[in-house]
């Protein structure tokens, strides 16, 4: 008690040095927690993926299609438990700054695959009614106030021309990471429609969503589905969801990396500046240090003392900081729009957040720690005015 | 050399020297002398003379060259620097020229500091703590910190906390240095009370004859040699 009394004391001489230092950090693990949840929510697809979904696509390039005949064939695969496919639409919604994605689905099984959208069994019995009926996600309700009911415009980029839709239910997610900002209606709607304005575009799917018996037949199966279709006129690469969703990752690699650098070089930043002030602490104290020590108290009293110190300042600083994340984190990512459909700040975030705060402290009270302890008593006196 | 029947401080051909770039400086040379229990010694001479620095060996928060130096009858110049800072604790009482009290410990917190390294709990500490600081006449200024304190109140706290252990001797180092008259007379008296009551054995470094007029004994240090006047 005593010891504690003086460590926070001590941490309390310079009011303004100490605030100034906590003010630091709180920047620092602010910035960290909030870079770390963009790195996140890069990584949001693949974490949400499902370890028993596969995702078949042309071998060549996803910009390829594949037949819809490759459904019935894979759907008596063995370890194959359902088949459903989509194609990626690729719309605007009035301009291009309102991006959010688009399937065409194939609404009969599609959300069965799918257990973590959530919709309520009226509205899904109304879409699966509705040929031009769609069904939005939550975040795309938040954003752009979509109603049950409402029409929706959309403007082919890919398949050209303008697409009417009806809104007939609203999905929520299971998971907090359940991606609830996309779009989905009828595959069977853009088929027909290809069918009568570009024939040879009809009847292809983007990917097959293959659902599984088991999860450890994942490899297997993908190397079934390969081998059966290899040497066809579309040839197939199929891969975990995970793995299919860390394709997209990796082609923006170079900026999840920055952003992965910048945030551990945030907290090199304030550990520099946290080491200065715990050494210019020190530095003023020595005769301080060198008292204590004359009085008999050891080098393991005198860490005890700036390590204390140290990492009381550095736990009050990343509490604030770790505090504040949540609501600058929940501002940016409302900010972000739909550019980030999952952001939120995780456990892991949290528990990072709080090891780099230690490890702030605890570095920065390593050195003038060693310098005290190692200090000679007459030195240290003679620092005195 | 004075004979002294019982001494608590035996000091034999001890040597000091420092090395200041190059050039190695020798502070002190060959000093030979006793301090009995009970006794009051000043040690004087011009600046740079070695008399700060004996006390420092003394006191063992510095280590001879060469030569005995026995405290206690515990040769103090074989321990390592953990002995040395556990033999300090319970055997040298310090009182410094400005005090060297922790400004953000109040007065009793700070008279309480070396009793954290015994095993007393903090009720006794507190009653040990009390009867100090009434003893030096701060009963009623407990609760200040250093900064709320005059010099000379700053400096009975400090010789509050040299007694509280109750160590074999009592080290200071020109104790009445940063004092006004009536202060530094102030603790003069405190510790020619302790001497003569407690039986505390006093060395003290002083460039003031008046203070050193309190003492026994008077040992003169000039260029790091031993002059002895009674």
């Amino acid at each position: 008690m005593y010891y504690l009394k003086l460590i926070l004391r001590n941490a309390m001489r310079h009011k303004l040095r100490t605030g100034l230092t906590v003010l630091g950090i709180v920047v620092a693990i602010l910035a960290f927690g909030l870079l770390r949840t963009v790195v996140d929510a890069w990584y949001h697809g693949s974490d949400a993926a499902s370890k028993t979904r596969l995702i078949t696509r042309n071998s060549i390039s996803l910009v390829f299609s594949m037949p819809l005949t490759y459904s019935s064939k894979i759907r008596q695969m063995e370890g194959v438990k359902a088949v459903s496919h989509a194609n990626w639409f690729g719309g605007v919604y009035v301009t291009e700054k309102n991006f959010f994605p688009q399937f065409a689905v194939q609404a009969s099984t599609y959300f069965d695959l799918y257990p973590e959208y959530l919709v309520p069994p009226g509205q899904m019995r109304d879409f699966q009614r509705d040929r031009k009926g769609a069904l939005v996600g939550r975040k795309l309700v938040d954003a752009y106030g979509f109603k049950v009911g409402d029409q929706v415009s959309l403007r082919g980029t890919i398949f050209p021309g303008t697409w009417e839709f009806v809104v007939r239910g609203i999905y929520d997610g299971t998971e907090k990471n359940t991606d609830t900002a996309q779009f989905f209606f009828h595959w069977d709607y853009l088929n027909e429609t290809m069918k009568r304005t570009a024939p040879r575009r009809a009847n292809s799917v983007g990917v097959y969503v293959i659902s599984l018996a088991s999860a450890d037949r994942a490899a297997e199966v993908a190397a079934t589905v390969d081998h059966e279709f290899r040497n066809s006129l579309a040839e197939t690469l199929t891969e975990t969801e995970q793995a299919f969703q860390l394709g997209f990752v990796s082609m923006t690699e170079a900026i999840v990396v920055a952003i992965k650098i910048v945030s551990f070089l945030v907290i090199f930043i304030i550990m520099a500046v946290m080491a200065n002030t715990m050494a210019m602490t020190v530095r003023e104290r020595m005769a301080e240090y060198a008292t204590l020590k004359a009085l008999g108290f050891g080098p393991g009293h005198l860490t005890l003392l700036i390590f204390g110190e140290s990492l009381a300042i550095a736990a009050f600083g990343s509490a604030l900081g770790i505090a504040l994340t949540f609501p600058v984190a929940d501002k940016f990512g409302k900010a972000m729009g739909t550019l980030f459909p999952v952001f939120y700040v995780n456990s892991e975030t949290l528990i990072m957040q709080m090891c780099a705060g230690l490890i702030v402290g605890a570095v920065a009270a390593l050195l003038p720690c060693v310098r005290a302890a190692n200090m000679r008593i007459v030195d240290g006196l003679r620092s005195v005015g | 050399m004075s004979q002294i029947a019982q001494p608590v401080v035996e000091i034999r051909n001890l040597a000091k020297s420092y090395r200041r770039g190059d050039q190695v400086v020798s502070v002190l040379t060959n000093i030979t002398f006793d301090i009995a229990a009970g006794d009051y010694v000043a040690l004087m001479g011009p600046s740079g003379s070695g008399k700060s620095t004996l006390l420092n060996l003394i006191a063992g928060i510095d280590k001879p060259d060469s030569g005995v130096l026995r405290v206690g009858g515990i040769d103090i110049t074989s321990l390592g620097e953990a002995e040395l800072a556990n033999w300090r604790s319970r055997n040298v009482g310090f009182i410094f020229q400005f005090y060297n009290l922790m400004p953000v410990l109040t007065a009793f917190e700070n008279v309480e500091l070396p009793l954290l390294l015994t095993d007393l709990p903090s009720r006794e500490r507190a009653d040990h703590v009390n009867a100090a600081l009434s003893m030096v006449g701060l009963a009623d200024r407990m609760e200040h910190f250093p900064s709320e304190l005059s010099g000379g109140q700053q400096q009975r706290v400090a010789i509050a906390r040299a007694i509280i252990t109750d160590p074999t001797i009592l080290v200071a180092d020109e104790p009445t240095g940063d004092l006004d008259r009536v202060s530094a007379e102030d603790v003069l008296n405190m510790l020619g009370q302790l001497n003569r009551e407690l039986g505390k054995t006093i060395i003290m470094v002083t460039h003031d004859p008046h203070s050193a007029a309190n003492a026994h004994t008077v040992q003169h240090l000039d260029k790091g040699e031993l002059r002895i006047e009674n």
